[in-house]
């Protein structure tokens, strides 16, 4: 017993300074929570706040711009969901027809880029590039005869915008999984089905499609988990005003209604209320992977 | 022979073409923002460039860089890369060499696991940790921007891995020479991975610099911002308010030009670390994504 200790004590001590770090800025915040059932009052502290019970929750489901939040967060959520499945999925497709490797490679330096830059240089960018007074893409829409469009201001097309926006940076890097299931794939298998006389667009719906069909139900039950983040950074970074009733996110609307506004406890009840719903799907999506496809982070 | 069938060739034309397109649109927007910023002032506010300088001059890089607060930002933002980064990974690689014993040889390692996972699983939200970093006095310190996150459990279970695929007899001959576990890992286990772990520090990187969110809330002064928060604030949504700038710089600020160089500089690290971020990435995933 004496010897195990011995062996086993500075594996202890190397995790001692990450366990106090996660305890401070982890776990304390979630017994921070509390205050979600409270009037906190920054000058009477967590011990002397009084009670609130359930008031801010009712408050959140009776209030129309909160309802409005949590409906466009799981709108955006949603939609990006299937379009950052659907267009990498094809991209990794067309991505392997190609036979020249020098091509292949320079396509995934350049696609690959936008997932590294953060959306505060993007969203810069973006703002300039999106203008309606002669913006890049208002440009060249005029040459078709298009009026310009308010991307970013108009309701109609801010969400649509986010979302095209959002596929734009990350397709490429989520393309990666789906390439790498796809350089797995035994290559015997298309030799014999060329024998048999497929061509090649049967032999991707044949071999192709059905072989990175299980790492596709992988990433899709994964994805699940993401149903309440409509991304915080690319919202906070390209909304306004005059979008909010379309691209207020429950993220940017703690953000803004309980950091910045002050209300500490409602904006603590509505991250919440997220969280809670997240930590649900998280966990069911994980367990369903595990149980489909076996699937385990370590 | 059924690869070079007509409409096999044809469509091989339509998807390189297709696949070009793509790619160039993905870097169509950085070109744009850099020509404006080469661009002159006139030029760039009458909408006549696009993807080449229009009355080229290096004026709004000149005016950037003589801007104090541009600058400080910028020293800001190092540091908080350098000292997070070597944190960061100091924890990383130390909880994931311990994690990565087996329950047998290290009891409670299973109950461990479940305390850093549970922090990817749930969290207590940005208002409570808000609070908590109040309450531990590190507003306004450059601790605020390097604490909270300096565990990060994605990098650790990567690393977790890595550890895992080295082979057992390291550590089994190391313990028969005498050495204990720290020695073993760092004189035996740290230099055979660095090649993981300087990939592993570039994602820290990247992120310290790419970070803003957290200098917003726990800065007050924006003379203390990263440059990350300082573009974000300052140069997207001109909340010019609480800077303490005069007339002069605000002007300066908002203009188109200045405003492409100082995006384009915020970017300027990324694309200088990039070609080494692709290289070392994709093998990062696959080291994620594939166990025994």
């Amino acid at each position: 017993m004496k010897k195990y200790w011995k062996r086993t004590w500075p594996l202890h001590m190397l995790l001692l300074p990450s366990v106090i770090l996660l305890i401070i800025f982890q776990y304390i915040p979630i017994l921070g929570i509390v205050i979600a059932f409270q009037n906190y009052k920054p000058w009477l502290g967590i011990l002397n706040s009084p009670w609130a019970g359930w008031e801010h929750f009712n408050y959140l489901f009776t209030y129309p711009a909160s309802l409005q939040v949590i409906t466009n967060t799981l709108i955006i959520a949603f939609f990006k969901m299937i379009t950052n499945l659907i267009v990498p999925f094809v991209f990794a497709l067309l991505l392997n027809e190609v036979r020249r490797m020098s091509f292949k490679r320079l396509v995934q330096t350049m696609v690959y880029l936008p997932h590294f830059m953060s959306w505060v240089i993007l969203g810069g960018i973006l703002i300039d590039i999106l203008s309606v007074n002669g913006g890049l893409v208002n440009q060249f829409l005029s040459l078709f005869g298009v009026n310009p469009i308010f991307f970013l201001g108009s309701p109609d097309w801010f969400r649509p915008t986010v979302i095209v926006t959002d596929v734009w940076k990350e397709f490429g890097f989520q393309a990666i999984i789906f390439l790498a299931a796809l350089s797995g794939i035994n290559p015997s298998l298309y030799e014999a089905a060329e024998i048999d006389g497929a061509n090649r667009w049967k032999q991707t719906l044949h071999i192709t499609v059905p072989s990175i069909t299980p790492i596709f139900i992988v990433v899709a039950t994964l994805s699940l988990g993401q149903i309440m983040n409509a991304g915080f950074d690319q919202i906070f970074n390209l909304y306004n005003p005059l979008v909010y009733s379309v691209g207020d996110i429950i993220d940017t609307f703690v953000y803004r209604v309980g950091l910045v506004g002050g209300s500490f406890s409602f904006g603590t009840a509505v991250g919440l209320f997220k969280s809670m719903i997240g930590f649900i799907f998280i966990v069911v999506a994980y367990r369903a992977a595990y149980k489909f496809a076996n699937y385990r982070i370590f | 022979m059924l690869y070079t069938s007509k409409a096999y060739r044809t469509f091989t034309w339509f998807n390189y073409l297709f696949l070009l397109l793509l790619s160039v649109l993905c870097l169509l927007p950085l070109v744009h923002i850099f020509a404006v910023s080469l661009s002159s002032n006139a030029a760039a506010s009458a909408n006549l460039v696009t993807f080449w300088p229009v009355g080229f001059t290096f004026d709004a890089y000149v005016e950037t860089m003589s801007n104090p607060s541009f600058f400080n930002s910028i020293f800001v933002s190092i540091q908080r890369t350098a000292f997070g980064t070597a944190i960061s990974m100091f924890l990383t690689v130390m909880s994931a060499y311990a994690l990565s014993k087996e329950e047998v040889k290290f009891k409670g390692r299973t109950l461990y696991a479940w305390f850093f996972v549970f922090t990817i699983l749930f969290n207590g939200g940005l208002i409570p940790t808000f609070l908590v970093v109040q309450k531990a006095g590190l507003v306004d310190t450059l601790w605020a921007l390097m604490l909270p996150h300096a565990v990060n459990v994605w990098n650790m279970i990567l690393m977790l891995n890595f550890f895992r695929s080295l082979p057992k007899e390291l550590e089994e001959s190391a313990f028969i020479d005498g050495a204990n576990h720290f020695v073993t890992l760092f004189r035996i286990y740290l230099p055979i991975s660095m090649p993981s772990i300087a990939t592993l520090s570039l994602f820290a990187m990247v992120f310290h610099w790419n970070s803003w969110l957290d200098g917003l809330i726990y800065l007050n002064k924006a003379s203390d911002y990263p440059l990350a928060t300082f573009l974000q604030s300052i140069v997207v949504q001109e909340n010019f308010a609480e800077t303490g700038l005069d007339q002069d710089d605000v002007a300066n600020i908002s203009e188109r030009t200045i405003k492409s160089a100082q995006i384009f500089i915020g970017a300027l690290p990324i694309l200088m670390v990039y070609p080494f971020l692709q290289k070392y990435f994709v093998k990062g995933i696959v080291l994620g994504s594939v166990k025994e």
